[in-house]
């Protein structure tokens, strides 16, 4: 059993290793002056975690702004909050923790609109609120307010191999998942009716949408934090979605636009030595403004133009 | 009351079907046969129980008792062989979802994709998938849209938009297909094309099942009308039961529907018997 272990940890440092080396080749062609940010190793490991949660949180992102779920996002990762309190509690790995009270929120929230009166954003509001709550107390016990921030806010910088491996992980399964249920993701999110009509198990497709949302909070944790993870969740999708009229265009469009944000906010964060997490959603926050004004499709200032030619 | 068709020529069987929704009764006792290979037409006033009928078919409501049969088998079986098309009445569709008109059609061979082997689904739509692709080429040249198959689907109007979901229905290629009023809130050229299409489709041996408003359609097109208000309140011929008698009866004609409320009361229905 431990040799086993051992072999997995060598194979995944290995995994690691290989993936930084593949990265590094690339950020040696650009200029001198920024490739220089990246010799260092924690700047390694930060770039490598910074684009697979850009990705696959581009990628959730999607199903995110096009099924109205923004207030399901910012309701689950902040019930992570007391998961993970729970977990260093009992001595497990945080994810663990996480993972389990970040889906039953989520569950509680279906469970609540479902057999009450309450309307989901109310039980949304109620649920997640409560656990953050809840999160903040047990911490506030256990741990200094310098793990309470890096929670929050994200700590890229300082990304240990451990929760390095946990984003790969998940981006794998994440990306594997959206691949290969393709077409019933897709058809759900544009048309449930029809999904249950042809025999898809609607039930199974949503809450395997939702954990799937869990998984890739989880796996943000540490690079930008539960706050704003929510805008990663978001902004990246509606961004694509100004953008183009095709789901495959979106999916990629935002999953570029999460890469390239982080990327960018994590070297802008290093230049001018400010809180990366929040470089990376002002990165973010600034291409969907961009989108907004100058998208030739539905952007403000194409439609301004066309209405003037019409006039004319 | 209903005739009895024998279960060889009966596409669907419903035997003593009791629904309620929030413990309201919406069908009560339903024993009803749609004819294999014909158009039946089910009619009644707004809140009879017609769509609710339809999602106990589709299989998105339990009943609370009954028994529902397709071509002498629970329908469950057919519904999973994809033998079963359904279009919604009102689309609980997102249209500003980021998706061509060729793409929604595709979207109705969903079903049958998922009987083909997976590495194949893993091909991009190119290589993988030509004859589905035939398919929804077809689908879409019957409603006249293929010339907007590049169109995204939020752009389209209100009549352009329910031929695309017929096509989309029509590339299931189903031995059913149930249709929630596919003429409501359409423009007359586009009510023709769909009326013509469904007639087709039923010369092809489909049996067609469609909710509707329109009684002169009905009354041109249809073999075989159902009608309908919580519980059954007649079967028999387009001559038979969309006279103004029957209509009277049910309230669902166009002047009493659009001038008195209190005609669509149930308690204002006198109970038809053969």
């Amino acid at each position: 059993m431990t040799e086993l272990l051992l072999t997995l940890e060598t194979f995944s440092d290995a995994l690691v290793s290989g993936l930084i080396a593949a990265l590094m080749l690339l950020v040696n062609l650009l200029p001198e002056s920024i490739s220089k940010a990246f010799q260092y190793a924690f700047m390694q490991r930060a770039l490598l975690t910074s684009i697979m949660v850009g990705a696959i949180c581009g990628m959730l992102s999607c199903y995110v702004v096009l099924k109205r779920w923004s207030l399901l996002g910012d309701a689950i990762s902040h019930a992570v909050l007391p998961g993970v309190a729970i977990a260093y509690l009992l001595g497990l790995p945080f994810f663990i923790g996480a993972f389990v009270t970040g889906a039953l929120t989520s569950l509680g929230i279906g469970a609540i609109e479902r057999h009450t009166r309450i309307k989901s954003d109310a039980a949304m509001g109620i649920m997640f609120t409560g656990a953050f709550a809840l999160g903040i107390v047990l911490i506030s016990k256990i741990a200094s307010s310098t793990h309470l921030m890096h929670i929050l806010f994200g700590n890229v910088l300082g990304v240990q191999q451990s929760a390095l491996l946990l984003t790969l992980a998940a981006s794998v399964v994440a990306l594997l998942v959206v691949w290969l249920a393709f077409r019933p993701l897709m058809l759900y999110a544009f048309d449930p009716t029809q999904a249950q009509a042809l025999g898809f198990n609607t039930g199974i497709i949503h809450y395997g949408l939702i954990l799937l949302l869990t998984l890739t909070i989880v796996a943000s944790l540490e690079t930008v934090g539960i706050i704003l993870v929510v805008a990663m969740l978001i902004t990246p999708g509606a961004t694509a979605h100004l953008l183009t009229d095709r789901f495959k265009t979106m999916l990629l469009l935002s999953m570029g636009v999460g890469v390239g944000s982080a990327v960018l906010g994590l070297y802008l964060s290093f230049a001018f030595d400010v809180a990366s997490g929040g470089t990376i959603v002002l990165v973010a926050t600034s291409c969907f403004f961009m989108a907004l004004l100058f998208s030739p499709k539905h952007g403000v200032l194409m439609r301004k133009w066309r209405h003037r030619q019409v006039d004319v | 009351m209903t005739p009895p068709f024998d279960s060889a020529s009966a596409a669907i069987d419903i035997t003593a079907l009791y629904a309620a929704y929030h413990r309201q009764p919406v069908l009560e006792n339903i024993n009803l046969s749609f004819p294999a290979g014909k158009w039946t037409a089910i009619v009644g006033p707004n809140g009879a129980g017609k769509s609710t009928l339809f999602h106990v078919l589709t299989g998105s409501m339990k009943p609370l008792r009954g028994r529902v049969d397709a071509f002498g088998e629970p329908i469950a079986i057919h519904r999973k062989a994809g033998n079963i098309a359904y279009m919604a009445q009102r689309e609980a569709i997102e249209w500003d979802f980021p998706i061509s008109v060729w793409e929604t059609v595709m979207g109705g061979r969903y079903g049958h994709m998922r009987r083909d082997a997976l590495w194949r689904r893993l091909l991009p739509a190119r290589w993988y998938a030509p004859s589905h692709q035939q398919i929804v080429r077809k689908a879409l040249a019957d409603v006249n849209m293929l010339a907007l198959a590049d169109r995204p689907i939020g752009a389209l109007s209100g009549g352009q938009k329910k031929r695309v979901l017929l096509a989309r229905t029509l590339a299931q290629q189903a031995k059913i297909l149930l249709l929630d009023e596919p003429l409501a809130g359409v423009d007359p050229p586009s009510e023709q094309l769909i009326l013509n299409v469904l007639k087709r489709e039923r010369e092809a041996g489909r049996t067609v099942v469609m909710v509707t408003h329109d009684m002169p359609g009905a009354r041109r097109y249809v073999d075989h009308v159902v009608l309908i208000n919580r519980i059954v309140r007649g079967v028999g011929s387009p001559e038979e039961m969309l006279n103004d008698a029957r209509l009277a009866e049910l309230a669902v004609s166009s002047v009493e529907q659009s001038s008195n409320d209190q005609a669509l009361r149930p308690t204002a229905f006198s109970v038809a018997q053969e």
